[in-house]
């Protein structure tokens, strides 16, 4: 992961599920073009076509709710989203997107003041979200340092030392 | 310790465990369907590795696309059978021969009270059913478990949740769990472990702890379990796992939780989600207007031929509204054949509903099943966010399978007492 992000927000409500992020009906693609052209489609048609490549997801509570689906992760990032900040995120798309090396950022106060089209700039060495656009910083909640290491590998089945623990 | 932790500290080899500790833990079964295991075998594969350590702990499913539905399915399918062929697992449980894991695994003695299994499915908490800890997770996770037989775990803090009181005639366990999501949403169970406990929960039979624990997925919980009894024993020597001596750990007197809540059920009537969260629930009676197009009964939730019965019971005799598709599907080929026998089937048939195979397909909005825009379906499955059954406009009510079969009697949303069933001792 990148020492900094920076990028324009998108901004989805409270439990934002797995089956809106990439539906049922499409869980059988592999190619990742065609997986991204459905990322949100059940909750905004038309976002696959609106989102830019580096774009940020800013969302509420408990994203990533519902089916155990790794294509959700993997479809924000090959829909071009280069991070999730969400105020919690639900446990199974947390360990999913942590394995497979996808940025995600746990961060309480961000949501409320934002508004779509603001960039947002993350900074995980200081640990600090900044609303460029409106001037204000906001913490973000640290990884435990167990889950740093894996975030550091690149993901958990590049993280040597657990694959021999 | 409560039973989660003990079930946590088992499999990591530790005496005891608290909570937000991170373990690393043995897994007793590493189950995939054909969706999550397809997904895992590209990782396998990407990710260079060779060799699964222990293939006999694998269980491997074919339930979302099977019979697979078009030719991109039918190829996920075929990706899944050479690998298994390849790696000789012998837990591989074809279309035809199995049906849903989560009523299949359970019913073929894959399961044990106090086991550690990691599913690659949300509903593997439904093995919580039979006192055991089942963990949905991806498949990276997934793939992690195959080659080193454990996973890490942060062990979650655990709400324990207690049912009192008789239930009145027509509410079920779904109206259960239905009733925890309305007062502790979607999110009230989050990194959380649950644990049941009550005289409603011990009178319930194994077909209604399977429903109880299943939906412990919409309330974001890491497992949900109910601790085994007499009637776990019973049911499990049914099955391959005869004469096994069990490991009936339960609580101990001064567990912790982190907070303990209790529903009285006296005076609870059939529960209901509506559109477009399962944490969107009120009385079925509040919503006698709403006209329906699908009925739907089927699913890991309630798609066991238990609920078949109680379905059955209500359509007896009685015809399937004109305005109307019902559609049953059986969770497992055992439902299936027992519903046959007993003559549901013939009951479903002559109602005039569809009876599919075995399959998750349209619980997921895979196929066999899917709504169109703006109609109303009244389901017996576990998720009803937009586009979860169909289109994203589609309307989708979760409910008990006797308020799915009288509201597909009446051709709208409909309190099974409104239909004229005779008491049966």
């Amino acid at each position: 992961m990148s020492k900094t992000i920076k990028g324009k927000i998108w901004k989805f409500k409270d439990n934002i599920n797995t089956d809106v992020i990439i539906p049922g009906r499409y869980c059988h693609l592999t190619d990742l073009n065609e997986l991204a052209k459905h990322c949100m489609e059940d909750d905004d048609p038309d976002f696959a076509k609106k989102v830019s490549s580096g774009d940020i997801l800013l969302a509420g509570d408990n994203f990533g709710c519902g089916s155990s689906r790794e294509l959700a992760p993997i479809t924000l990032k090959a829909a071009g989203l280069s991070c999730v900040i969400a105020k919690s995120f639900a446990r199974i798309f947390y360990r999913n997107s942590i394995n497979i090396g996808f940025p995600i950022v746990e961060c309480t106060q961000a949501y409320d003041d934002a508004s779509v089209g603001d960039t947002f700039e993350i900074d995980f060495k200081s640990g600090t979200v900044t609303n460029t656009t409106k001037k204000k910083n906001y913490k973000i909640v640290p990884f435990p340092d167990f889950i740093e290491q894996i975030v550091k590998s690149g993901g958990l089945l590049k993280c040597k030392d657990l694959l021999s623990q | 310790m409560n039973l989660v932790e003990k079930i946590f500290a088992k499999h990591a080899g530790k005496k005891s465990v608290v909570p937000g500790e991170i373990i690393m833990a043995e897994c007793d079964v590493i189950m995939g369907n054909d969706l999550s295991t397809s997904l895992s075998i590209d990782i396998f594969r990407e990710n260079g590795f060779k060799k699964v350590l222990y293939p006999d702990k694998l269980a491997i499913v074919m339930s979302h696309f099977v019979p697979a539905k078009d030719i991109m399915t039918a190829k996920l399918c075929q990706k899944v059978r050479d690998w298994v062929k390849q790696h000789k697992i012998k837990n591989y449980i074809e279309a035809g021969k199995g049906g849903i894991e989560h009523v299949v695994l359970p019913d073929e003695g894959f399961i044990k009270p106090c086991d550690l299994i990691v599913g690659g499915d949300s509903h593997s908490v439904t093995y919580g059913a039979f006192g055991a800890a089942g963990i949905g997770i991806g498949s990276t996770d997934l793939v992690f478990a195959w080659v080193t037989g454990k996973l890490w775990f942060k062990v979650p803090p655990v709400i324990k949740i207690i049912y009192k009181g008789k239930k009145a005639r027509w509410v079920y366990a779904k109206d259960m769990i239905l009733l925890a999501l309305r007062e502790l949403t979607s999110s009230g169970a989050l990194y959380k472990g649950i644990e049941f406990d009550g005289e409603a929960v011990a009178g319930l039979d194994i077909a209604g702890r399977t429903t109880l624990a299943n939906m412990t997925a919409e309330l974001g919980a890491k497992c949900g379990i109910i601790k085994a009894d007499q009637k776990t024993i019973d049911h499990l020597n049914k099955t391959r796992l005869k004469g096994t001596k069990f490991d009936m750990s339960s609580a101990d007197s001064d567990a912790k939780y982190e907070k303990i809540v209790e529903f009285d059920l006296t005076k609870i009537e059939p529960q209901i989600a509506q559109p477009y969260s399962p944490d969107n629930v009120c009385d079925v009676s509040d919503l006698k207007r709403v006209k329906v197009n699908q009925v739907y009964i089927g699913s890991c939730t309630n798609g066991r031929v238990e609920d078949l019965r109680i379905a059955a019971q209500l359509l007896k005799g009685k015809k399937v509204h004109s305005d109307v598709r019902m559609i049953v599907t059986p969770a497992s080929q055992n439902a299936y054949l027992s519903a046959i026998n007993e003559g549901l089937v013939q009951i479903f048939i002559e109602a005039g509903a569809a009876v599919s195979t075995p399959t998750c397909g349209a619980c997921l909005g895979g196929f066999m099943g899917i709504v169109g825009p703006k109609e109303v379906c009244v389901s017996t499955t576990n998720r009803n966010y937009p586009g979860r059954m169909g289109d994203r406009e589609a309307l989708v009510y979760l409910a008990n399978p006797a308020v799915a079969a009288a509201s597909a009697i009446t051709g709208r949303i409909t309190h099974p007492e409104e239909i004229n069933v005779p008491v049966t001792v």
